[in-house]
């Protein structure tokens, strides 16, 4: 049924007649530009143009915008190019493209040093709108919360409930498994390098330290900005693209009430239980591996444990863990109500919900670790 | 009930479809000619966007078979589906148009897929398609997000038809439009047919539509075709979910 188009050239008497035959249609599409852009070469021969095309089989907008566009560049001067022998049933499309204006130039800016120069600038000077977004937040979360502690009928209890659900019990499995891990390759490594000065028990107090003062609250901050973080971005972003925060603002509800503090409230408490399962996860997989690899008894380990460490140090990793919650999900409900209208932009925010709460979570733990050497803890 | 049509454009047999224990689709027939307009009626809920949504492939079907250009979609080697693919366009509810992409970008995303055409030719083209759209050329360098429902539907029709196929589907095109953009939106797609000779499967609720656009119509209800014909077919037809909905309050309004 569909056959090659061409455009011949005939020389008819004082006029030059282009025949177009064969099928224009999209699947011929890179045929008939080459075909059309060679024959606009004849544009300012002074002869009279017509386009023939009679014996078209089949026309569709592509064939019909090429023909149009032949009969635009051929027409210069005093020569002015025809169609001829358009039949009935495509006369209304090539009428229907003959409507259409030249394309208008897209610009699509080139990328040049200045331009780069003017992102870096913008990017830095955007630093200070996401300080002021997260200052924001938090305010707003505080107003919110001393709302609802006048008036503790409007807190959402389920919706807290389901929250903690989401982010404190099914992540326990995983950060119980990873910290247990961290602990294993601590008292691996410790006996490993200690063994070298006959030091193999000290394992026990770097491990206790270790895990109790920094790793373990941090270690699980850094897992919950990347497991719940995310989840409170895009969770809240997809529900700014539809409009249903919009929707809750006009019932009388703030989003902030409704949606945030139930979040942070989980979040806040989940993060604790969750630094103290890691931690206890972590000692219990380096306790296993000194008593395995490095031949140290789980009674002897124990005894040691107690020597090295006071309730300090527990003391000192578990203050930690609420505050650092409080960054992790402020930093992702600003994220997220900062979506716009497209998927990108979602996944955008997401990004640099993750990105920036893990930044914070270790700014948090830098700043705790000055407090309390200058406090003697 | 179905009349035997020569040459259909699609051809469903004996389709049914089940969600769980719930059958959607219960051996359903359906011709489509080729180069007309099929107004798809049925309650909400009977399963129309189903039924438009399994013969595009995206829902699984139990039993049945579906020809589209001739080619039995099931048997089909992938070459031979991208073919009919290529051959049909889309114009879904929502607009399903690709947030993070301009208009024009949209409307040359199947083109820059299956044809290799200068960036000249593309942008001519698109420009083409959003004036049969009946937009103006300053919305191409818009993202979907600020575009109105009602040029979201537009835009999603230029997309629809931006390799200038033969058959397109509409599911709901004049939903959530108001009356005098639904009556252009109908107008533009009788022109549209007209000029590119298109056949259109249009799902829809809307009386006016059904009056002023479509060739033919096709009401589904439990799961099957229970009348097909033209509007006076429909008029005429004794069933009671027909004569509540062509001789309801609404339709006596729309015939005034």
């Amino acid at each position: 049924m569909s056959s090659d188009p061409k455009l011949e050239r005939i020389a008819k008497g004082n006029a030059l007649a282009l025949c177009a035959t064969g099928t224009w249609t999209a699947s011929f599409a890179p045929v008939l530009e080459r075909m059309v852009a060679d024959a606009e070469k004849l544009a300012g021969t002074p002869q009279s143009i017509f386009i023939d095309v009679s014996e078209v089989a089949k026309l569709d907008t592509f064939g019909a915008w090429l023909i149009e566009r032949l009969r635009r560049s051929l027409t210069q001067g005093a020569v002015e190019a025809q169609i001829a022998g358009l039949s009935a049933n495509y006369s209304s499309l090539v009428d229907e493209v003959r409507r259409v204006r030249a394309t208008p130039v897209v610009d699509s800016s080139p990328i040049t040093i200045s331009g780069m120069l003017e992102q870096i600038g913008r990017t830095v000077a955007g630093i200070a709108g996401t300080v002021a977004g997260l200052v924001d937040m938090l305010g707003a979360v505080l107003a919110a919360g001393f709302r609802v502690l006048v008036h503790p009928r409007s807190f959402r209890l389920t919706s807290t409930v389901h929250h903690m659900e989401q982010v404190c019990w099914r992540a326990v499995p995983i950060i119980v498994l990873i910290t247990f891990l961290i602990g294993c390759i601590i008292a691996q490594q410790g006996i490993f390098h200690f063994r070298r000065f006959g030091a193999d028990i000290f394992v026990v107090d770097m491990l206790g330290v270790l895990v109790l003062r920094e790793i373990g609250v941090l270690l699980v901050a850094i897992m919950v900005a990347g497991r719940s973080g995310s989840a409170y971005t895009a969770e809240l972003g997809s529900m700014k693209m539809r409009e249903e925060i919009d929707a809750l603002r006009t019932m009388g509800f703030d989003p902030i009430e409704v949606l945030v503090l139930p979040r942070m409230m989980a979040l806040v408490l989940a993060l604790p239980i969750l630094a103290f399962l890691g931690a206890m996860a972590a000692l219990y997989g380096g306790g296993l591996v000194a008593w395995l690899y490095g031949g140290v008894q789980p009674e002897a380990f124990l005894l040691r444990l107690r020597d090295a460490i006071s309730i300090d140090h527990f003391i000192v990793g578990i203050v930690k863990a609420p505050v650092m919650a409080a960054v992790i999900g402020i930093v992702a409900c600003v994220e997220g109500l900062a979506v716009q209208g497209s998927a990108e932009s979602l996944g955008q925010h997401t990004t640099a919900s993750v990105v920036k709460g893990i930044f914070f979570v270790i700014v948090m733990d830098g700043i705790f670790a000055i407090f309390f050497a200058s406090i003697g803890m | 009930m179905v009349g035997e049509i020569q040459d259909p454009i699609i051809r469903v047999r004996g389709i049914t479809v089940q969600f769980g224990e719930t059958r959607v689709l219960d051996g359903l027939n359906l011709d489509v000619k080729r180069g007309e307009i099929l107004g798809f009626v049925g309650p909400s809920g009977a399963g129309k966007s189903v039924l438009t949504r399994t013969i595009i492939g995206l829902v699984p079907k139990v039993a049945g078979s579906i020809e589209v250009f001739g080619v039995d979609l099931d048997s089909s080697s992938t070459s031979q589906r991208r073919n009919v693919e290529r051959r049909w366009g889309v114009l879904f509810q929502q607009g399903a148009l690709f947030s993070s992409l301009t208009v024009r970008q949209n409307i040359q995303f199947p083109m820059r897929e299956y044809l290799r055409v200068s960036q000249r030719l593309m942008d001519e083209i698109t420009m083409a398609k959003l004036a049969m759209v009946g937009l103006k050329p300053e919305v191409a360098e818009r993202f979907p997000s600020e575009l109105s429902g009602g040029m979201i539907k537009r835009v999603a029709l230029a997309r629809a038809l931006s390799l200038d196929p033969d058959l397109v589907f509409l599911d709901e095109p004049t939903s959530g439009l108001d009356p005098i953009g639904a009556g252009d939106f109908d107008e533009l797609v009788r022109t549209l047919q007209r000029t590119l000779g298109l056949t259109v499967f249009m799902v829809t609720h809307d009386l006016d539509s059904l009056y002023t656009a479509c060739d033919r119509i096709a009401v589904l209800g439990n799961g099957k075709i229970i009348a097909a014909g033209s509007i006076a077919d429909m008029q005429a037809s004794q069933h009671p979910w027909l004569r509540q909905y062509f001789h309801g309050k609404r339709a006596r309004a729309v015939m005034s």
